[in-house]
């Protein structure tokens, strides 16, 4: 038996077991009534500690950090370690505000951003640009997902479009039908096969010369290059465009309708707290992965067809032992799967809330939400496949970098909306749309160049803003700070002339709601599923109970 | 009306901002040497970050847990 026949019968092999998984997710813990939106996009709500880690460890350390992240270390250098400090940065943001979203989302019943736009700002208007713009981020970041699998199942042997319209379908068949169940069942199979990748490829770093041998080779490569941004630390231009691109892949990251979604699927503010103090471990393991990018620069892996994309499964197959290599392919194709199901999941229900209900059917029942979302789901996957296989990869990549400075615009709504209502609505949705605008022309004027400097592409060659004189600022906090300041002096002037802002349907105690709460005691009661013409479904809820 | 230790156990929270900063501090951290297992400094630092994130989000909460009942 060759070692590709080893290799490919081990991936074939485990990825049948994770497809009998997520069939078997619908079972997992089922409910009585599974036909409602709350079963089925937030696993009705009642994931305790461990479930919640593997799962946001699932859908926010995705196949595109562990495949592009290396790649990019490989190619640039210490530029493309930002991943590291950007994740890390990630957790104590967690700690503070995705509890204060929790909480407001439980008593609520809310699903999405958008809802809690609606509510909190008394603008339906702004809860629709709030979904548009994260339904609008979301498609492509699921292309990237697709994109990272197809570079692994390239690298098996399985190329071609087939391969990847067939895992697509049957990971579209396990979300349709278990929801955000299979996902979270999956998550913990892929943390087991990662967890054995990253100790291979630690064990195999060690058996070629450690970590030194390694930096010192890549160092070398670096320094033969006609780059002069690459290397093994930043140069000295590259700090503000590192800094300004972690800060802003660490907002942009808890704007996304999918990132919410994971934690609302909590059974209380202690599991996300305690979730909180654990995801660093994960920073730990993207650190080590975005390391194995100088391993394989210095041991001369040279990538598939020119695509980066390719260079962690060429390693693995250069280096790992042939069943080893296997279960890393298993463990990133289902890395890829995984957060590509939670988007989708997250886009349909963002669709249906914050769309289909208050717009085209007000009075739909939590069945009909729960069946319109499932069917909005395969559309958002198969969408995306679409999206690679009719375009260019490499421009997917780059309605990625569009996708998050679009949702980055966010920001102020979503989560300066959790502390402060002080923005006037008029003011956020001006905000927003300018920053939008200011985002999406500065991409389109950022050129492409290659590594000694020419043009090799005029328009959408990157996120980084060049100032001139060598250093390079994040667009996305560019059009973030545009937006901020149209806010503020929308709000001034609006509040100045005495423009009414409606009225904030959620109170202060709601942010500190626990799973205790008098409110929140009867999960079927929640406000899911009726109409919306409530005003104050705190009071009414009092009034139920 | 919260009692007057509870707000001051929330105080703790302004903990948090140590390793939101520490990460961030690439000007100062932006070095090889001194090396760990052969790792330059500049990359260890942020796994030990990572650490120091842990350590702080669990003493933060440790201490907070009681404050969510108001």
């Amino acid at each position: 038996m060759s070692d590709r026949t080893v290799e490919v019968g081990v991936f074939v092999a485990l990825m049948a077991v994770v497809v009998l998984a997520g069939f078997g997710a619908a079972r997992w813990r089922a409910p009585d009534n599974p036909h409602t939106l709350e079963e089925w996009g937030v696993g009705g709500r009642a994931f305790g500690n461990w479930t919640i880690w593997f799962l946001l460890g699932g859908s926010m350390y995705s196949a595109y950090t562990f495949i592009a992240v290396p790649a990019l270390t490989y190619g640039i250098g210490a530029i493309g370690y930002f991943a590291v400090p950007f994740a890390v940065i990630t957790t104590p943001f967690t700690f503070f505000f995705t509890t204060k979203a929790w909480s407001v989302a439980r008593r609520h019943g809310f699903l999405t951003h958008s809802e809690f736009a609606t509510a909190r700002f008394a603008s339906p208007g702004l809860g629709a640009l709030v979904a548009v713009t994260g339904i609008l981020a979301t498609i492509p970041y699921v292309a990237v997902q697709l994109v990272s699998l197809q570079a692994v199942l390239r690298t098996v042997g399985f190329g071609g479009e087939w391969p990847l319209l067939a895992a697509v379908t049957v990971v579209s068949i396990c979300t349709f039908r278990s929801g955000l169940r299979a996902p979270a069942l999956l998550s913990i199979v892929k943390d087991v096969l990662l967890a054995w990748m990253l100790l291979t490829a630690v064990l195999m770093v060690a058996m070629y010369g450690g970590w030194s041998s390694a930096f010192n080779g890549a160092a070398t490569r670096f320094a033969a290059t006609p780059n002069p941004a690459d290397g093994l630390l930043l140069p000295d231009t590259g700090h503000l465009g590192f800094l300004t691109l972690i800060i802003g892949s660490v907002l942009a990251i808890f704007a996304y309708p999918h990132a919410l979604l994971g934690m609302l699927a909590a059974k209380d503010r202690a599991t996300i707290r305690r979730n909180a103090a654990a995801l660093p471990v994960y920073c730990i393991a993207l650190g080590i992965m975005a390391m194995l990018g100088f391993f394989a620069l210095s041991r001369g892996v040279r990538p598939a067809d020119g695509d980066l994309n390719t260079v962690v499964p060429q390693m693995i197959h250069e280096f790992f032992p042939p069943w080893s290599a296997g279960i890393a392919y298993a463990a990133l194709s289902v890395a890829a799967l995984i957060p590509a199901a939670v988007m989708s999941i997250a886009a349909a229900t963002t669709f249906t809330r914050s769309l289909y209900r208050p717009y085209l059917r007000p009075n739909a029942s939590p069945a009909t939400e729960a069946k319109v979302s499932r069917w909005v789901s395969l559309i958002v996957k198969f969408g995306a496949a679409a999206l690679i296989l009719a375009v260019d990869p490499t421009f997917s990549v780059d309605l990625q970098l569009i996708g998050g400075v679009v949702i980055l615009q966010t920001i102020p709504t979503v989560l300066l909306g959790l502390m402060t209502r002080w923005f006037h609505r008029a003011a956020l949705i001006s905000g927003l749309i300018t920053g939008l605008a200011v985002g999406v022309v500065m991409l389109y004027l950022t050129p492409r160049l290659d590594g000694t400097g020419r043009t090799v592409a005029e328009h959408f060659g990157g996120s980084s803003w060049s100032l001139g004189d060598g250093r390079s600022i994040y667009v996305g906090i560019v059009a973030l700070v545009v937006n901020l300041a149209v806010t503020v002096v929308v709000t001034l002037v609006l509040r100045a002339a005495k423009v009414p802002s409606g009225a904030d349907r959620t109170r202060p105690d709601d942010y500190l709601a626990d799973a205790d709460d008098p409110y929140m005691k009867r999960l079927d009661q929640l406000i899911d599923g009726l109409p919306r013409a409530d005003e104050h479904p705190g009071r009414q809820r009092e009034g139920v109970r | 009306m919260p009692a007057p230790t509870r707000s001051r156990s929330r105080h703790w929270q302004w903990l948090l901002i140590v390793p939101t900063v520490a990460p961030l501090l690439t000007p100062y951290t932006n070095r090889i040497e001194p090396r760990v297992a052969g790792v330059p400094f500049f990359f260890w630092y942020q796994l030990a970050c990572a650490l120091l994130a842990m350590v702080v989000i669990t003493f933060v909460h440790l201490v907070t847990r009681g404050d969510d009942h108001e």
